[in-house]
């Protein structure tokens, strides 16, 4: 008799998984890079091509990593949220301009205002490999000693930042 | 003059017909890829990554740029002189085992390499103990005092019967 | 006015499918006959409705209806004729229309060819069939109603180009007849279970059925193959994608299943196992669609996800799954053991090969969803894909695929084991020795390559001393004996088919000038350059290869690289050169730079051996059901009416 039941306990199990699956994106890729030091890079600044800004730079600080491009239309879905959070001053937004032209990215900047402090460019997409980039945008949150605390994929919503981002940022902070 | 004419144009058309084979066999193509040992190599590991923005295509098939991208990357670090396993730690560093279509062996995983076989041999083995006590069953119940009356009382109607 | 008409359909049959469902069942329950004899006209009245539904939804598409959201969303004005009918199922709600219109073609069947059957059978069976119909007319009508309206009428957004291919006029149909088959089988078993009486009529009869739909599934999967052969454009013919486990798996246990009906039909053993088989064989196609329609699990081809229609799958799946399991606990232990046999028997050959199967199925099963387990325990993301399948699924298969040469040769109750290697040696050592030659042929030995020839010619030789022993012997004609051997034959050719693709094809990737030749093996291919095509919904550019054999002109092929206008997507159409013994398959790549194109050549050989193999065991499939034995009681009792 109670082998019999088996098929029916492992199945129960299942339907349970399947369940909690539902709510889950298969799509999204955790990123292993949290916890571990923001990787290097030195890349030209959109303002001023021949001035460079390397993670180094922003030691001490907690900042917060937005990696667009204006080829991308979800970014713009994101971007009314980063200029607000920018005026709100409560932490700073560096971008990184993703396989992109610097002239198409100052035009969305000219057009739609510039959240960010500054905004390196990444022309070939390296620097974004090494950040483990696999779709813009995604926003990076790192912290004073350069280590990435979390990550974000796909457009920022004011649910995240109020519920996520600006706790950690908080807590880094102090 | 005419037949001059002629003869020109049919010099042509044997110079042509001379040229036209040379045409048709213009040259070998060239592979691709410039180093095409190296790109064999770069493509048979690809082949066992996964492509991220695609979702279910390997590397190595799919068109998207960020798989491109990824390509030229592993080709420049096999380029570079790096192993494959390199190559695979510097994209599991990034983007964590989801690029790996062959899972790595760890206690995580112990359950989906192993689980198969232990189901082989766990139903086997089960079906194995099932099979010699069914055995057993079957020669007890044909055995049994109970049965054996009713045979005997089955057979003895039937000889009154008949 | 036709949509409306289509959807008011759907209702009717939703309310007849309720009626189908319950009466007969309650009937059956009650033994009250004019309850059980609702089961036939219900089902047949149903079936109308759903095929009015259907018909609708087909006109809605031919016409181009672009009032109807379904038809907007997957088909376009520019759309070719035959493309706009199989749009019918190339949306979600539409292959959700198919569904339900095939599970009530399986139940009309089902009515007609049972008049051999005791009353109280065919109302469970059509009562079950009743009720999960029910499931999926309801799961249609609250959560994909094919024929909803647009607020406002718009050009379409054209169907998905990879769909746009003649094979789709047939693969889904026919992959879902097989799935839907299953139901069948299912209901026999639930039937069986509900009445106690499991015996081996029980088997006789839901034998032709599970073939059925076992040879419909079997051609289902190989046509999906070949279309992602032709039309993926790298040549590959099997991902270990989710969908297509999803197909895999209720084949695999179909698999089984059949085996072990035969058990229970001769022997009456194996009564429990056969059923939870049928029960499980079905489970697999209702959780195929749901990973395919509840976006759980991400794959090339799943469609639209949408979390409310995966929770409403779930919950009839966990419904009539769960019920079913339970039934199956309830019942199972009271079934009696059957008949006798020894430890090495033809029955014992087929318990090994349904625990390999089963077994084979777990795997994939594991490999599908490991993903899912880790990420809900929130142990991190992983993938499985095709190299943890090739590796778990050789070691399991290969054995399988020997005893499937011995088994049809051993006897039931007890085999004499000397008897039977005698009978066996030279075919054995005959098949060792040319497999261990063969790969030298190719002047490149590879151990795979003689092990699959080995595995080919075992089950060649093994058949072939079956039949001839049963010529010998005088018995007659068999269609469940030679359709066997026929479907273990289609294994073979498989196997080699496989093996040899695998281990032997090459590929090249080439940049090519007009002119320019490229040599595999003993082709030559020219490339004359690439021309502008425009086709009704495209454009794009068409390439031409010219193709010499050894010399001699052989043919020419023309890859195409399209550019679909409503999506915008580029897409490319390899051309193929089809062969016995190789196949060539080019495909266009990009224009590179200086005007030359990328081409990517393939010589594959063997490859089409994979799906004449499995053409071969569809053919098995279907001659064993043409067998005597299940149509003697029908005609017995029309002697006597």
């Amino acid at each position: 008799m109670k082998r019999f039941l088996i098929p029916l306990g492992i199945f129960i199990v299942l339907v349970g998984f399947l369940g909690i699956g539902l709510n889950l994106n298969p799509r999204e890729v955790p990123s292993p890079l949290i916890g571990k030091p923001a990787p290097d890079f030195k890349l030209p600044l959109l303002s001023d091509p021949a001035r460079q800004l390397s993670p180094e730079d922003l030691r001490g600080k907690v900042w917060l990593f937005n990696v667009w491009a204006s080829w991308c239309a979800s970014c713009r879905q994101e971007h009314d949220l980063l200029l607000e959070l920018s005026r709100q001053g409560s932490v700073p937004i560096y971008g990184m301009d993703y396989k992109d032209q610097p002239g198409d990215a100052q035009t969305v900047l000219a057009r739609y205002g510039n959240p960010y402090v500054e905004t390196v460019v990444d022309i070939d997409g390296r620097a974004g490999i090494n950040f483990g980039v696999y779709g813009v945008p995604e926003t990076y949150l790192i912290d004073k000693g350069g280590i990435i605390r979390y990550k974000h994929t796909g457009p920022l919503t004011q649910e995240i930042l109020d519920r996520k981002i600006l706790p950690l940022v908080k807590e880094l902070q102090s | 003059m005419k037949m001059d004419m002629k003869r020109v144009q049919q010099a042509g058309l044997i110079i042509f017909a001379l040229l036209l084979p040379h045409a048709a066999i213009a040259g070998e193509a060239v592979p691709v890829a410039e180093d095409p040992v190296l790109e064999q190599r770069m493509i048979s590991l690809s082949e066992d990554l996964r492509c991220l923005v695609c979702q279910n295509e390997s590397l190595a098939g799919s068109h998207a740029d960020l798989a491109q991208d990824l390509r030229q990357e592993i080709r420049d670090q096999m380029r570079s002189g790096k192993s494959d396993e390199q190559v695979v730690d510097y994209l599991t560093q990034r983007y964590g085992d989801f690029v790996l279509y062959k899972p790595p062996l760890k206690p995580l995983t112990w359950l989906l390499w192993f689980g198969p076989f232990v189901l082989l041999f766990g139903t086997a083995g089960g079906f194995y103990f099932y099979l010699k006590r069914r055995g057993t069953r079957l020669a007890s119940e044909s055995l049994s005092a109970e049965e054996k009356k009713r045979v005997e009382e089955l057979l003895g109607n039937n000889g009154n019967e008949s | 006015m036709i949509p409306e008409l289509g959807h008011f359909s759907l209702i009717l049959a939703l309310l007849l499918a309720l009626v189908q469902g319950v009466l007969p069942l309650a009937g059956a329950a009650r033994n009250n006959p004019a309850w059980m004899a609702v089961a036939r006209p219900a089902a047949r009245a149903q079936f109308l409705f759903v095929a009015i539904a259907f018909a609708a939804l087909a006109y809605s598409f031919l016409i181009g209806d672009f009032s109807v959201v379904n038809v907007t969303r997957n088909s376009h004005s520019r759309l070719p004729e035959i493309y706009r009918f199989t749009a019918t199922w190339g949306s979600h709600e539409g292959s959700m229309l198919l569904w339900t219109f095939i599970l009530a073609l399986w139940t009309v069947s089902v009515t007609l060819f049972s008049r051999h059957l005791p009353d109280d059978m065919v109302a469970r069976v059509v009562g079950v069939m009743g009720l999960v119909s029910f499931g999926f007319l309801l799961f249609m009508l609250a959560t994909s109603n094919p024929f909803l309206r647009m607020p406002m009428a718009m050009d379409g957004s054209d169907l998905n180009p990879l769909l746009q291919d003649p094979g789709m006029v047939v693969h889904p149909p026919i992959l879902y007849m097989g799935y839907v088959g299953f139901s069948v089988a299912f209901a026999f078993a639930i039937a069986a279970l509900l009445s106690g009486k499991l015996d081996a009529s029980w088997a006789r009869w839901s034998r032709p059925w599970t073939t059925a739909a076992w040879a419909f599934l079997t051609i289902g999967i190989m046509m999906g193959s070949w279309w992602a052969y032709y039309e993926l454009g790298w040549g590959g013919w099997w991902f270990w994608d989710p969908v297509e486990n999803a197909s895999l798996m209720p084949w695999l246990v179909g698999t089984a299943l059949i085996h072990s009906l035969a058990v229970t039909e001769k022997r009456g053993s194996f009564k429990a196992w056969t059923v939870f088989l049928a029960i499980g064989a079905f489970s697999l196609s209702l959780l195929g669609t749901f990973l395919v329609r509840s976006g759980v699990l991400s794959s090339v081809h799943s469609f639209a996800t949408d979390p409310t229609r995966g929770l409403f799958i779930l919950i009839f799946l966990a419904s009539v799954i769960g019920s079913s399991l339970f039934l199956f606990a309830m019942r199972a232990s009271k079934v009696g053991l059957g008949g006798r046999f020894a430890l090495v028997s033809r029955e014992s050959f087929l318990m090994v090969n349904n625990i390999l199967l089963l077994t084979a199925t777990g795997a994939v099963l594991l490999g599908t969803l490991y993903p899912l387990f880790l990420d809900a325990l929130g142990l991190g993301k992983i993938s499985v894909g095709p190299p943890y399948f090739n590796s778990v699924f050789v070691p399991l298969v290969t054995p399988l695929i020997f005893l499937a040469g011995i088994g049809p040769l051993a006897r039931w109750k007890q085999v004499n084991v000397p008897e039977l290697a005698h009978r066996l040696k030279w075919g054995f050592g005959a098949s060792v020795v040319v497999a261990l030659l063969l790969p030298l042929a190719q002047g490149d030995w590879q151990p795979m390559v003689a092990l699959g020839c080995l595995l080919s010619l075992w089950l060649a030789v093994t058949a072939a001393i079956g039949v001839r022993a049963r010529l010998r012997s005088g018995a007659g004609w068999s269609a469940n004996f030679y359709g066997m051997h026929l479907a273990h034959l289609g294994v073979a050719v498989m196997v080699i088919g496989v093996t040899m693709v695998s281990n032997y094809q090459t590929e090249r990737n080439m940049r090519m000038a007009v002119g320019e030749t490229v040599t595999v093996k003993e082709y030559t291919f020219r490339f004359d350059g690439v021309t502008d095509v425009t086709g009704p919904n495209y454009t794009g550019s068409r390439g031409t290869l010219e193709v010499s054999e050894n010399g001699k002109p052989f043919t020419t092929l023309h890859p195409e690289k399209r550019i679909y206008v409503a999506s915008g997507m580029p897409f490319t159409e390899s051309d193929i050169d089809y062969g016995f013994t190789r196949d060539l398959y080019v495909a266009l790549g990009e224009r590179l730079d200086d005007g030359a194109w990328s081409v990517r050549l393939f010589h594959k050989p063997f490859v089409v051996w994979i799906w004449i193999g499995a053409v071969l065991m569809a053919l098995g499939g279907f001659m064993a059901i043409t067998d005597r034995r299940y149509r003697i009681s029908r005609k017995k009792e029309g002697a006597k009416a």
